[in-house]
């Protein structure tokens, strides 16, 4: 009888967390409501800011979604046994992820009952209308992939999946790096380089995020996670953060290395308020330094340790885009260079910018449609790691 | 012949008379709205020449003209739209200071063009830029492509708009070089309204035109050069 009281309380909370999102959705819904009829004024965004805080949620959540896909490749195209065992939760995951970073991106439109528009008149030069076509692949050929794991019969099909999807992703991030890689006038954006630098962050937020989700399940299920396994993880976990920082040092070195480009540096590094701050300490020493203590000092170890290092690792990550999209567009262009500027529309001054709270409902909104298709689809169907009795790689 | 086929031709008629009738005025109004369907030819480049030592500091009468003529309220707060704006700048060796007209700059290869997710920033064939507000959907990719911050985002419900200019909330809008002043045969706003004459409006690509005389015979640049995107806006004395 005991038992069952457990399963009781269990069974009621699952329906409270589920109750728990759908109010943070019902608070994005109220935000998008509110911004269809007010219109984006009561957004912190204006003419010089264009994007803002829905747009750190949006692309962290699109990135990290990708990212996810690496636990599933490692173990579908390598052949790691211990990764093919957790492929299907990471490509839930970035399913789920997928789905609330672009509900985000889509609901901040100014128009986002035109979505047919955007649906039927695709410019072919258009990074954006790219990635119309590369996000709703992802989501249609991880749908596919799942399907070769989780259906017998498509078991044999599920390697050529596995390899679609791992090529697919690369694309896709690829195709948000250059989002930003083709804005050629803006000092913040306009290098070769951000389209590598999100395919690594990319690792680590994603791999960050599987991490805090596995651990979840494994609580609530009363298993304990294999510590061989963890530590193996644990470590990718490290080299993926050590391997993001160092695309972002090399941004920001070539960018100090510009003479034409040090100004903007030193107002991201240095003197501009918010922006120096959330860099150093919130992404730099929270969102890096703390989480690799946490991973490689050996008396850290233990799955607390994990569980802080990747919540701190996914802190950082909406640092550092709030550092790089919104920092990135506060910074004045440089329209006439050689002269100093000044107008009625900002033009060289550093442009203000304080995101409302609409924004962040909109936000945490998508962050929680991840958060009830993960909780769902894991209560529903199987997605529990299922490792064999020896792990053989 | 049977009564219930004469009756039959009888219905088809009315209805299509009625029919008729019915889809006449419309037909007729779709006319009128599409004004005088002459296509802009692609003969033509559109363009203007600004003397920077004729504008004058603290005038501020083409920024005016473009509020009035294109319906803007003028206010010039974060989120307001700003079609032209006056720049004051100031050359950081020598301190000589200059005063200008900064509007969207109609490039031959428009980044807000290239960038536009669903073709609603377009170039027509005379070189205008243009947005389809039918066709936008807010996202504002645009905005960040733009070298010159020549583009504003409708952030709020618009009331007594100008019939010839339809805006749009949730949608961009820039300079439209006063496309229907031009489709009439006329000069845009801010350049009739410059007193010291320092617009000079014209088509760059006829060789006989005040503008392209003007650029043959003065040194003119156009801003940002190193972006290569051919401006249709050119500079004198900067």
């Amino acid at each position: 009888m005991a038992d069952l009281s457990a399963l009781r309380s269990k069974n009621r909370l699952y329906y409270v967390l589920l109750a728990l999102g759908g109010l943070v959705v019902l608070g994005g819904a109220y935000a998008v409501h509110m911004m269809e009829h007010y219109g984006h004024v009561i957004s912190g965004m204006n003419n010089q800011i264009v994007w803002g805080m829905p747009h750190v949620f949006a692309i962290f959540l699109i990135v990290a979604a990708s990212g996810v896909l690496n636990v599933a490749s490692i173990g579908s195209v390598f052949g790691k046994a211990m990764y093919k065992a957790r492929a299907p939760l990471a490509s839930l995951l970035s399913i789920a992820m997928l789905s609330g970073g672009l509900a985000v991106l889509m609901l901040d439109l100014g128009r986002p009952d035109r979505l047919v528009v955007a649906a039927t008149n695709y410019n072919l030069t258009s990074v954006f209308a790219w990635n119309v076509v590369l996000y709703s692949g992802m989501f249609s050929l991880v749908v596919v992939y799942l399907w070769t794991m989780m259906e017998r019969r498509m078991n044999p099909f599920n390697k050529a999946a596995g390899l679609a999807v791992f090529v697919w992703r690369f694309v896709l991030t690829t195709g948000t790096g250059l989002i930003f890689a083709f804005l050629t006038a803006r000092q913040a954006y306009g290098s070769a380089l951000l389209p590598p630098m999100f395919i690594v962050l990319s690792f680590a937020w994603g791999l960050a995020v599987f991490h805090v989700v596995q651990l979840a399940i494994y609580t609530w299920n009363e298993k304990a996670l294999d510590p061989a396994i963890m530590e193996r993880k644990k470590k990718l976990l490290g080299v993926f953060v050590v391997g993001s920082l160092y695309m972002v040092a090399t941004y920001h070195m070539t960018n100090l290395y510009f003479a034409h480009q040090t100004g903007f540096e030193r107002f991201i590094l240095l003197d501009g308020g918010v922006y120096p701050n959330l860099f150093w300490w919130g992404y730099i020493v929270l969102g890096n330094l703390l989480p690799l203590l946490l991973i490689f000092v050996p008396a850290l170890s233990g799955n607390k340790s994990v569980l802080a290092a990747s919540l701190l690792v996914i802190l950082g990550g909406f640092a550092l885009l709030y550092v790089f999209i919104i920092g990135g567009q506060a910074y004045p262009l440089n329209i006439f260079p050689g002269y100093e500027a000044s107008s009625s529309f900002a033009d060289g001054q550093i442009s203000a910018y304080v995101p409302s709270l609409y924004e962040f409902l909109l936000g945490f909104g998508g962050l929680a449609i991840a958060f009830i298709i993960t909780t769902v689809s894991v209560r529903v169907l199987n997605f529990m790691p299922q490792d064999k009795p020896y792990i053989s790689d | 012949m049977s009564e219930i086929d004469t009756q039959r031709r009888q219905f088809l008629k009315t209805s299509a008379g009625a029919a008729a009738i019915a889809i006449a005025p419309g037909m007729m109004l779709i006319q009128t709205a599409h004004g005088d369907t002459q296509a802009a030819s692609s003969k033509v480049r559109w363009g203007m020449l600004i003397d920077t030592a004729q504008c004058k500091e603290g005038c501020n009468d083409c920024v005016s003209a473009c509020n009035k003529e294109n319906g803007l309220s003028g206010k010039t707060g974060p989120t307001d739209s700003q079609w032209i704006r006056k720049i004051e700048i100031k050359d950081i060796s020598s301190g000589r200071g200059l005063s200008l007209p900064m509007m969207c700059q109609h490039c031959e290869h428009p980044p807000c063009v290239d960038v536009c997710p669903t073709n609603a920033s377009f170039k027509r064939a005379d070189g205008i830029v243009l947005v389809d507000r039918h066709r936008c959907i807010g996202c504002r990719y645009c905005m960040m492509a733009c070298p010159y911050k020549a583009r504003s985002f409708v952030h709020e419900p618009l009331q007594d708009q100008n019939p010839d200019v339809p805006r749009g909330k949730g949608t961009v809008e820039a300079c439209s070089l006063c496309v229907h002043r031009i489709d009439k045969g006329q000069i845009p706003a801010c350049a009739e309204a410059c007193q010291n004459k320092a617009i000079l409006f014209g088509d760059l690509n006829d060789a006989n035109s005040e503008i392209a005389k003007k650029i043959r015979s003065v040194a003119s640049v156009q801003i940002r050069a190193d972006l290569q995107l051919n401006t249709g806006v050119r500079y004198q004395g900067l």
